[in-house]
């Protein structure tokens, strides 16, 4: 039988669920969702979307390590995007901050290649890693996903405030006594790991989209923070969920769909805060103009 | 000694665009736009995938698609230091168009030809045919002079730009000139030591001058030695090694002098 998409949207949804495969696709999906948008909101708010890029092509000399110790594929995910955080973490300048997370890149691709070449075995496609195949998840591996993503939840959760505060102002929360550089550390820890955990399942393309798409549209909308993780949370299960849908309907792949709806709703965002900020500040002239005290209070 | 011609030829592709990535590597470095060049090169990728759905020269896709993705960085990003946030969702939806190009590919009639033609284009250095190899050089060389020629005002303009605003130096239309640059040097370094790889060579060698000096002739010079070395070195190792691809052993080795100069 061939999907089809009608104008009943009890309907379409009805027949989303009809296959367990979908079923279990859409559920791997909404908590990666959940788990990424959260994350993904430090993430923007720290700056890091090179180091998370980079955090997840460590999968793949982790699974080609795993496979030549014979070891657990999640064993060298871990092990590799862990040493990855590490590298990472660390006070220095903007540009050495480029350079050394470009390094660590190309580090991985390269010991990806070695290992794989050691291994001599086809590993699974590498295209695969890249991009995923969300439709092949099964029922465990939601499990294994959900689990992830409550450590993760849990972790933030433990670290938020103090990692708020040491990211948006690191001198003062020094001076207030927070440990920063620690907190730096964790934070990149904790990427890495949700990363590794659910690039393997998923793909790193549907993990990044996720991870920086839903933060950075709330971040051009509201810069309260409890809001703010709330929109993101949001903006990411309907991108990954509709996503998924538009895929199962017209047999192109889903991560095509989630990208272009990532794109798409970030240029809007974008888009509408130039506008609203222009109107602002249009409105603040005038006042000024006028001599009204509410413009001066604005302007000034 | 005679030396055998694929090597030869590795030689000659590998020591020119060397000679680019360091130079444009410094600057990238300095520049702190890594991120940028990491995007271009995945966006090499789906430029050939994209050209060989269209049935076009894979070459043609390669370099349209990086230019003018580079383009759109440059354009978006505004400042000189186009922000991660841009450059990550652009990024996002190339990756995406690239999944959609490959099942386009699968899907159709003799299209997986394709899907192979366009994984050669990411060939290593050891493949690379005598033309390609002096093509890959005219254009490192040609990279390498127009860095040279843009030196000093992009210095000025990525050190200090209201200075060089002041100046009456473009700075925004050198940002984007200089984008472009970096589209052209992605989309060929991609040939030579495969996109995922190239970004090794912009970053490591640069990353390690800027460490050594803050003088920017001294460095610029720091950063093409260094990769020249490396460079050399990668392809030795992988001559005699066999198991171990010449790209990788190219950044691994550079990975090494970085770390290296860490510990100074």
């Amino acid at each position: 039988m061939n999907p089809h998409l009608t104008l009943n949207l009890v309907q379409d949804v009805r027949e989303l669920l009809a296959y367990q495969f979908m079923v279990n696709a859409l559920e791997a999906a909404g908590v990666v969702a959940v788990m990424a948008a959260v994350v993904g909101w430090f993430m923007v708010l720290r700056r890091e979307t090179f180091a998370g890029h980079t955090l997840s092509v460590m999968a793949f000399p982790g699974a080609a390590a795993a496979a030549l110790a014979g070891l657990p594929l999640a064993v060298g995910y871990f092990v590799f995007c862990a040493a990855g955080a590490l590298t990472i973490a660390g006070r220095r300048s903007v540009a050495q901050q480029s350079a050394v997370i470009g390094t660590v890149q190309a580090v991985g691709w390269a010991a990806g290649f070695v290992l794989l070449s050691l291994y001599g075995g086809v590993l699974e496609d590498l295209e695969t890693l890249l991009f995923g195949s969300i439709l092949g998840v099964t029922g465990g591996q939601v499990l294994t996903l959900a689990l992830v993503a409550a450590c993760a939840l849990a972790a933030l959760a433990l670290l938020g405030r103090r990692l708020f505060f040491a990211s948006v102002d690191p001198p003062l929360a020094a001076a207030g006594g927070l440990p920063v550089r620690t907190l730096a550390s964790a934070y990149l820890l904790v990427l890495g790991l949700a990363v590794a955990a659910t690039a393997q399942i998923t793909g790193v393309l549907l993990v990044f989209a996720l991870l920086l798409a839903p933060a950075a549209i709330a971040r051009e909308l509201t810069p309260r923070i409890g809001l703010g993780l709330g929109l993101s949370v949001v903006l990411a299960l309907l991108i990954a969920w509709v996503g998924l849908g538009l895929s199962y309907f017209t047999n192109y792949p889903s991560g095509f769909f989630v990208s272009t709806l990532a794109l798409v709703l970030f240029a809007l965002a974008r888009g509408t805060r130039h506008l609203r900020g222009g109107a602002a500040s249009r409105l603040t002239r005038r006042r000024r103009a006028l001599g009204s005290p509410r413009g001066q209070a604005v302007g000034g | 000694m005679e030396l055998p011609g694929f090597l030869g030829n590795a030689l000659l592709a590998g020591s020119c665009i060397a000679l680019a990535s360091g130079l444009i590597g410094w600057f990238v470095v300095l520049r702190g736009q890594v991120f940028a060049g990491d995007a271009l090169s995945h966006v090499a990728f789906t430029g050939a995938l994209a050209a060989a759905a269209a049935g076009l020269d894979l070459r043609v896709g390669l370099f349209l698609a990086t230019i003018l993705v580079a383009l759109l960085l440059a354009l978006l990003g505004g400042r000189a230091l186009a922000d991660d946030v841009t450059i990550g969702v652009v990024f996002v939806w190339v990756l995406g168009l690239g999944v959609l190009f490959l099942s386009l590919l699968n899907s159709g009639a003799g299209g997986s030809s394709g899907t192979i033609a366009a994984r050669t284009l990411f060939g290593s250095l050891f493949g690379l045919s005598a033309g390609q190899a002096q093509l890959a050089a005219l254009i490192g060389v040609a990279l390498a002079l127009a860095v040279l020629t843009l030196g000093r005002p992009l210095l000025l303009a990525s050190i200090d730009a209201p200075l060089a605003r002041a100046q009456g130096v473009p700075v925004r239309a050198l940002g984007v000139v200089f984008l472009a640059l970096l589209g052209v040097y992605a989309a060929e370094a991609t040939q030579a030591v495969g996109a995922l790889l190239l970004l090794g060579l912009l970053a490591a060698p640069a990353g390690a001058a800027h460490r050594l000096t803050a003088n920017p002739y001294r460095g610029l010079a720091l950063a093409v030695a260094i990769a020249l070395l490396c460079t050399w070195a990668g392809l030795a190792l992988a001559y005699w090694i066999a198991a171990v691809p010449p790209g990788s052993a190219v950044i691994l080795v550079a990975a090494g002098v970085y770390a290296l100069t860490m510990l100074l």
